[in-house]
């Protein structure tokens, strides 16, 4: 892939002297540490020179999350067909409570369980523990909710302190129940954010889920899997029917509005199509490992990244499935161009700057550029050094890079290089749009959505042009 | 307002040392002087009232929450018994061995207490009768900031015993830094070892405290026990009596209230050979198996 071109005004210098008048606030050894989470995009460096994955910075106001809010939130909150239950205090499970707009089929309570389900600990259960409580609670669960194909016990921080021994219950009932039920010990002082929890959940997939069960059919040359799509705001029904319409058959989907039974049968598939990697590569590596099924990482997000990664899909198959992809490309290529014709003139040359968790800042890139959008500024709640290494050539020379980005530091770094949008989160949104500046909310796509796919990028093209284009910043006059 | 000073008083010691016969001997005695005292007991095992009460095993706090769900559904005179001597007494409770966290428990029944107001301004004294080896936070309650002032370790001339009382004195002193939790002195439970009174006054020296009583082993006191009485309320003549009032009379005018000097282990280990409990380490035999 080639090299971006250097963006106007963008310059070495100007972003380190930014980065250094920043960290000049800050104390002494806040700052030292800060220093290696930010930096000036080098794109063919060999590995992105930004720290990430550690300890956050005590007083810098982070906005990542914990461990459980990786399992429940992400990895397993997303199954529809499963009773999620979250042991331990009430609050961890009625604030995950449908806040993540992984949208799923069904219908509620019988083939769907979008309920909030905890075993809302009292002192009592602290003092004794919790297993017997899990126990009757899963057995009530199961009895009141009998369609449901399996059940997940997520660990709230208590129940690691205590000791409480969910493996040892989960694998009783399973036995009981005849149905998956599976232990997750996600507590959320595990690890450093969010991202802890992701692997948790997919080592626990890995020794409770995977291989226990069989599709029904044979399999084929064209089974797939696609991985880490937790269908926000539609994302999934967006981006299945495309594979589909490639010839390919999607077994299962990890874990966007996702079945238990399929997910544990995935070890029959011939590739692993993953779309968020940094949530669901472990998870990859573990059936490349033991079954042999190798894995791709592919980037639905604006016509540009889907071709690429359709032709690169179509590589790991034969003639057939190239063929079409070059009928589904053209035939889709005339809508796209529609699309790019009318919202590109209203957006070419403006910038944005994101920060989002762990994938979508580099995967989103390619959707902005083809509306003709530069991205100045880029970084990730919980993402590794591989996220970064697979960022860095994704931005232009000089943009700035920032890892786990304290609100103090977004707000300087907005400032100097004054986005016409911002993509991050819920917490960032009122700050940075009560500045005047447009902001889509990039978590659960502000409520709209889908992004992803052909149908995707559509909505994602109008919503990004009614963020930036609104008159309603021409009628706002600030005071200060 | 010049109010009765209420004196709180924990109770540490080894595991098995004696410490809630001790304890439940030595508040008959404070009661038998006319003092109003209540028993905390901070155990799972819920044996700190029992000779008191002459009960099995008093209804503790934690059974009592488990039973009705909630701390805040728990009233006072569910749990509150009095006994001999108008004790008024009070088991924590908790889980069985393996599971739970009993140290919460020990948390949870002591803020109720509070918040109940359990702690009357007519009490002399309180004191806390606490699971041998403090292993968590939860057990070590009883002496955090406002809570007992004073603390007695149980102890014997058995090596172990007094590895643990100058175990608990460091614990002290990590408290006495923050609070005003002091060391008032070791009691010597006697098991009858070589020497015994005289080593654990050495101890004590060390420690920067008193030994406060030597409590000489007598059968009576099991005798007693098998009836789940006091010494004193049992056979208040008896000679064993006498040393439990004593002792109770020794603690209620004590004034020696230290921050311990804890001993490394190469001076305990010293001392224990100056006393022929321990013999001097033979460096060569360490780690050397039998057939070698």
């Amino acid at each position: 892939m080639s090299e971006r071109k250097p963006i106007k005004g963008m310059s070495k210098a100007r972003t380190e002297k930014l980065i250094a008048d920043t960290l000049a606030e800050m104390p002494e050894k806040a700052a030292k540490k800060r220093a290696q989470h930010l930096g000036a995009n080098e794109p063919t460096a060999s590995t992105c020179a930004v720290k990430s994955n550690k300890k956050v910075v005590p007083g810098i106001m982070s906005q990542r999350g914990c461990a459980y809010a990786g399992a429940k939130g992400v990895v397993w909150g997303p199954i529809r067909d499963v009773v999620h239950v979250s042991h331990g205090p009430i609050g961890c499970g009625m604030y995950s409570w449908g806040t993540r707009r992984n949208l799923m089929q069904g219908k509620p309570g019988v083939t769907s369980f979008p309920m909030d389900f905890t075993s809302d600990f009292q002192e009592r259960d602290i003092v004794y523990g919790g297993d017997k409580k899990l126990e009757k609670l899963l057995r009530e669960a199961n009895e009141l909710f009998p369609l449901c194909k399996g059940l997940s016990v997520l660990s709230e921080c208590p129940v690691g302190l205590i000791g409480d021994d969910i493996n040892s219950v989960a694998k009783r009932m399973e036995e009981e129940f005849g149905k998956l039920v599976i232990p997750c010990n996600c507590e959320g002082f595990r690890g450093v954010s969010q991202s802890l929890g992701h692997h948790i959940s997919n080592d626990s997939i890995r020794d409770f889920v995977i291989g226990k069960r069989k599709y029904d059919e044979e399999p084929g040359p064209y089974d797939v899997a696609l991985i880490g799509d937790y269908n926000i705001g539609g994302d999934v029904w967006a981006a299945k029917p495309i594979l589909e319409e490639i010839g390919l058959n999607v077994k299962s989907v990890w874990t966007g509005d996702g079945e238990i039974e399929k997910i544990a049968a995935t070890n029959s598939v011939k590739l692993n199509l993953i779309h968020c990697y940094r949530s669901m590569n472990y998870m990859c590596k573990v059936m490349e490992e033991k079954w042999n099924i190798p894995w791709l990482e592919y980037n639905f997000f604006g016509p540009t990244k889907i071709e690429a990664s359709l032709r690169a899909i179509a590589e790991r198959f034969d003639d057939k499935i190239r063929k079409n992809v070059e009928k589904v490309i053209r035939k889709h290529r005339k809508e796209m161009d529609t699309v790019i014709a009318q919202y590109k003139p209203r957006l070419e040359g403006k910038t944005a700057m994101l920060f989002v968790g762990g994938l979508r800042p580099r995967h989103t890139i390619g959707a902005y550029e083809d509306l003709g959008i530069q991205i100045t500024g880029a970084g990730y709640e919980f993402a590794h050094q591989d996220d970064y290494d697979r960022t860095s050539p994704e931005l232009a020379k000089d943009t700035i890079i920032y890892d786990d980005v304290s609100e103090f530091e977004l707000e300087k770094f907005v400032e100097e290089f004054k986005p016409d949008l911002i993509g991050s989160g819920i917490k960032e949104k009122y700050v940075f749009q009560k500045a005047g500046i447009p902001f889509r909310q990039m978590h659960s796509w502000d409520y709209s959505g889908p992004y992803h796919g052909y149908e995707g990028f559509k909505i994602f093209a109008r919503d990004i042009d009614m963020a930036i284009n609104s008159p309603t910043w021409d009628l706002v006059k600030s005071p200060f | 307002m010049a109010e009765k000073k209420m004196r709180q008083i924990a109770i540490y010691g080894k595991g098995g040392i004696g410490k809630s016969t001790t304890t439940q001997n030595t508040v008959a005695g404070l009661a038998a002087l006319g003092k109003k005292v209540m028993i905390i007991g901070c155990d799972p095992k819920a044996d700190s009232t029992r000779l008191i009460l002459h009960a099995k095993a008093q209804e503790t706090v934690m059974d009592k929450v488990r039973e009705l769900g909630t701390v805040e559904d728990l009233e006072l005179e569910d749990v509150l018994k009095w006994g001999y001597g108008d004790v008024k007494c009070v088991e924590s409770g908790g889980p069985e061995p393996g599971v739970g966290c009993a140290g919460r428990g020990v948390i949870t029944a002591i803020n109720f207490l509070e918040e109940e107001g359990a702690y009357t301004d007519d009490l002399d004294f309180v004191f806390y009768d606490v699971l041998g080896d403090v292993v968590c936070g939860g057990f070590a309650m009883p002496i955090r900031e406002n809570k007992a002032q004073e603390i007695y370790i149980v102890v014997s001339g058995e090596m172990m015993a007094m590895y643990a009382a100058n175990n608990i004195s460091k614990g002290i002193v990590k408290y006495a830094a923050n609070g005003s939790v002091r060391l008032a002195g070791l009691i010597c439970n006697s098991r009858n070892t070589d020497r015994e009174a005289d080593l654990i006054e050495a101890l004590a020296k060390r420690l920067g405290t008193q030994m406060i009583h030597f409590v000489p082993r007598d059968n009576q006191v099991q005798r007693a026990e098998l009836r789940r009485m006091t010494v004193i309320e049992y056979s208040p003549e008896h000679k064993q009596a006498d040393e439990y009032r004593q002792l109770a009379q020794k603690i209620a005018d004590n004034k020696m209230f230290v921050i311990p000097t804890p001993l490394e282990m190469d001076e305990l280990e010293d001392l224990l050979m100056e006393f022929g409990i321990m013999e001097a380490e033979d460096e060569s035999i360490v780690g050397v198996a039998e057939s070698a």
